[in-house]
């Protein structure tokens, strides 16, 4: 598959590889030509995360074989990989929040650089690929998208022949992702190979000029997404044809079931966003947006409506018309509220019982699962097994513990929990976060269905085409306050990206890394 | 060849019981290593510590006795550790209790009616409850640490108890002696097996057992605290509020302690004395784990402790071992549960060195040591 006779950058050869119970890679082959971006496909646990991390050194395949150059090599550890030249941006950065950009960037390099060479190479880097950041910013004044750039900076460091990203986008706003992009395409045509992991399907048509699409641990096609629809390549993901969700958009909404006037809320955390005024209405039938990048006062705002603030919160609150900001969790949920929490597991749901026992969390208020102090055993495991029936979990029963669950299945499952329920008022934060497409589809149209029998849904989410492809107005919260309502029809998508966007002004960092230079040659 | 560990996809249920007896049994080995070293009779000492007090029919009352505070307290304690609240400071709870008891067993000395003994025995709850409401307090309102708080308590208590024995409480006809006068008929715990020192504390303690069996699994309150001690947002979102969490684990742990407490008093003891703390409190924490937090296992544990007390006895005027060993046995128990619980989630795999084996034959081995445990895909999306 090489081009012109040249060895590929990196060939894979049979790799496999086993977990108790699991066979994440199954015969995998592919190869990486030198200066390619090559994508790697497929949906969560469909083991494109074991392979890179056999790439990288952090596992070993059972068998197969890794060419590099032409050469076979082994790669023990990621060290080994770096000193190849292999880079890798984690989906997940290890930054330290109280710590300047150029302190993470030093602690997390293998070479020694003196503090004043470092500082020229990162700065050197920032700008050969006009990467805007500011080397002196601590990090946790930083968006996630100037905190993925250091850690971008931290393997163009090592001079990588082979750059790794894994999901890199999924938290960035549209104008980071187009930066993004501009940076990698760059550092492909100066040779560098990328290999860009991500289902996300339009950015990987936009971003690379081959992709490797792997199902069930196994490379079931390589394509040229150029040539291929989204559409197709999903389908080749999935492996079956993709259901659309049917939403029938409708002017026709109730009364407000949901009220929030100028709601404020304490952070959470030493690096949490506390909540500032937010004003917002979800009536009957509706099903309100709250885009944004991550980190920006979600989970307060999720936090403050579900009651879980313990009475920190302040401003009011109405459920159909009643005034609930002095009411507890267990009231709101008699009250017709219920919330799905963005982290899965041990937030939505606990992973070390059952399902049944799981039901009995969130789901004893309205569905008479406790009398008298005691659990009712028997109705906790029939509303389970009702809602595995309904929404089709793979489970093995209401007994199977929560964390025997698939990230999707769990999802599907904490759902279905509040769904069946019947709530007026549904809040939920990133439903479909690390879901494959298949249940993806079932929570979008469980949504859809659950507005269309008359409830207010409110959707936080950090995937923009999530919300344009459910909702009916957005707003983007940012820094902890909530922009204006937008009616999603017609709506701007550069508007909503400059919005999520916010006070990280992208415009401070240059302007900083200009003066840098020229303290320099001063 | 080596060993190494490998996770579990699930926690082995099969090890969650095994490991106990494992641990009892890894003591009993260390121990008989120890004391042959220090130049003891190993063999003799491993068998007046944990087969005397089992062959001699006689020893069996002091069992039931040394084991039923073990019990009443580890059972308070084991709720409060479930929902991770650390309680420590038992020990203290169980003095300030039994303080408290005596406190109301002076003022109504002398005195007759059936009502005098309940008082003592509500008193000595509330002792312990009030001494473990400090901590609670402490933590729900300034976020304390209540294992520093309950545990430095615990010497206050007993600095508490020098004082009234030396002092206040001193028995105005008892010689000068720290100790407080001999309660009376009205005021001590009956004996249930007539001939033996077994006092109504021994039933309570498994009809307790039996009561806090059935709270932990099967009302919503147990429900709570097992969910809060599993995944503290899990139970906010499930509108179980931590602070309530903390001060029932903490109050129903203290006021358990100070029964215990009351009991020894109006029960072995007839008195207060300087000599009162048994470091039953510290022992206990062994036994709620050693019992794995479950009421059952902890009856259970509770007798294995009691053996190592009854045998520690044993085998100071048999074979002349320091008292200390009772002690360090009970510590090697603790450690050696702790280390072993790690086969709950992990087993133990043979391992052939890589180069030694074919690569198609045995495959999920060449997994070097340092590699993380396995995870699926999803766990990183």
């Amino acid at each position: 598959m090489a081009k012109q006779g040249q060895p590929p950058r990196l060939a894979l050869e049979g790799i496999t590889k086993r977990f108790p119970g699991v066979l994440a890679n199954d015969d995998v082959s592919f190869s990486v030509a030198p200066g390619e971006i090559h994508a790697l496909l497929g949906e969560n646990g469909a083991g494109k995360s074991t392979l890179v991390k056999i790439i990288y050194g952090v596992q070993h395949a059972d068998e197969g074989r890794i060419f590099w150059d032409g050469e076979e090599v082994e790669v023990a550890n990621p060290k080994v990989a770096r000193r190849l030249g292999i880079g890798m941006v984690f989906q997940h950065f290890s930054l330290f929040e109280a710590m300047t950009v150029l302190e993470n960037i030093a602690l997390g390099i293998d070479e020694k650089y003196s503090w004043r060479e470092l500082q020229q190479r990162v700065t050197e880097i920032l700008k050969t690929y006009h990467l805007p950041l500011d080397p002196r910013r601590e990090v946790h004044t930083l968006s996630v998208g100037e905190r993925q750039r250091i850690e971008i900076v931290r393997a163009l460091l090592q001079k990588p022949k082979l750059l790794i990203m894994d999901e890199p986008t999924s938290v960035l706003t549209p104008q980071e992702v187009e930066r993004l992009f501009e940076t990698l395409r760059q550092l492909a045509s100066e040779g560098c190979s990328i290999l860009y992991i991500s289902h996300k399907l339009h950015e990987i048509k936009a971003l690379c000029e081959t992709a490797t699409i792997l199902r069930g641990g196994r490379v079931v096609a390589t394509c040229d997404p150029r040539e291929e629809s989204a559409r197709s390549m999903a389908e080749m993901m999935i492996g079956g044809s993709l259901r659309d969700v049917s939403r029938k958009r409708t002017a026709d909404f109730g009364p407000d079931r949901l009220k929030v006037i100028r709601l404020s809320a304490p952070r959470e955390g030493p690096f949490g966003v506390p909540l500032k005024e937010i004003s917002l209405n979800v009536r009957a039938g509706e099903i309100v947006g709250i885009a944004g990048v991550a980190g920006n006062g979600q989970n307060e705002l999720l936090a403050a409506l579900a009651g879980e603030m313990d009475g920190a919160e302040h401003g009011a609150i109405f459920l159909n018309g009643k005034a609930c900001i002095a009411a507890n969790v267990g009231e709101r949920r008699r009250d017709g509220m219920c919330s799905v929490p963005e982290e899965r597991n041990g937030h939505g749901s606990v992973p070390g019982i059952s399902l049944s026992d799981n039901t009995v969390l969130t789901a004893r208020y309205r569905m008479g699962l406790t009398g008298q102090g005691f659990i009712r055993y028997s109705a906790a495991e029939d509303y389970a097994r009702n809602v595995i029936d309904t929404f089709g979990v793979k489970a093995t029963g209401p007994k199977a513990t929560a964390g025997s669950l698939s990230g999707g299945n769990l999802q599907k499952f904490i759902m279905g929990r509040e769904i069946l329920q019947k709530p007026d008022i549904l809040v939920v934060s990133q439903p479909t976060w690390g879901v494959d497409a298949g249940a993806a589809a079932a929570i979008h149209q469980a949504l859809v269905d659950l507005a269309a029998a008359g409830s207010a849904i409110l959707v936080i989410s950090q995937d923009l085409d999530e919300l344009l492809a459910l909702c009916d107005r957005l707003a983007v919260i940012n820094g902890g306050r909530l922009s204006e309502m937008m009616e999603v029809e017609g709506i701007s998508i550069e508007r909503v990206g400059l919005l999520m966007g916010g006070m990280h002004g992208e415009d401070d960092a240059s302007a900083a890394l200009d003066q840098e230079e020229h303290s320099h040659a001063a | 060849m080596r060993l190494k560990l490998e996770a579990r996809r699930e926690p082995s249920r099969l090890m969650l019981y095994v490991t106990p007896a494992l641990a009892v049994l890894l003591t009993v080995v260390a121990g008989i290593v120890i004391f042959t070293l220090m130049g003891y009779d190993g063999l003799g000492a491993i068998y007046q510590i944990f087969l005397t007090p089992l062959v001699d029919p006689y020893r069996w009352q002091d069992l039931f006795v040394k084991a039923a505070p073990l019990i009443i307290i580890a059972l308070g304690l084991a709720i409060g550790f479930r929902a991770n609240v650390w309680n420590i400071g038992a020990e203290g709870q169980y003095i300030v209790g039994a303080l408290a008891g005596t406190g109301v067993a002076l003022a109504t000395w002398g005195m007759e009616g059936y009502w005098i003994l309940p008082a003592i025995v509500l008193a000595g709850i509330l002792g312990g409850l009030a001494w473990a409401a400090i901590p609670a307090f402490l933590k729900t309102r300034f976020n304390v640490n209540e294992i520093l708080t309950s545990l430095m308590l615990t010497y206050v208590a007993i600095q508490l108890l020098f004082y009234l024995m030396r002092g206040p409480w001193r028995d105005p006809e008892g010689f000068g002696f720290p100790q407080t006068r001999l309660f009376t008929e009205w005021q001590t715990l009956p004996i249930v097996v007539p001939g033996t020192l077994i006092h109504l504390g021994v039933p309570m303690a498994v009809l307790i057992a039996v009561v806090v069996w059935v709270i932990l699994s099967r009302t919503i309150t147990g429900f709570q605290v097992r969910i809060v001690g599993l995944a503290p947002q899990a139970a906010r979102h499930a509108g179980f509020s931590a602070r309530s969490t903390i001060w029932l684990a903490l109050l129903t742990s203290g006021g358990l302690a100070g029964l215990a407490g009351i009991f020894e008093a109006v029960g072995p003891f007839q008195q207060m004395t300087p000599q009162f703390p048994q470091n039953y409190g510290f022992t206990a924490i062994i036994v709620a784990f050693l019992g794995r937090l479950h009421p059952l296992g902890i009856v259970l544990a509770g007798m294995v402790l009691a053996i190592s007390y009854v045998g520690g006895e044993n085998a100071q005027t048999a074979i002349g071992l320091p008292y200390a060993a009772t002690g360090m046995f009970q510590a090697m128990m603790l450690f050696f549960l702790l280390a072993v619980d790690v086969l709950v989630r992990y087993r133990l795999r043979l391992v052939v060195p890589a180069g030694a084996r074919a690569t198609h034959e045995r495959p999920a081995s060449g997994q070097p040591a340092g590699a993380k445990a396995p995870e699926p895909e999803s766990a990183s999306a």
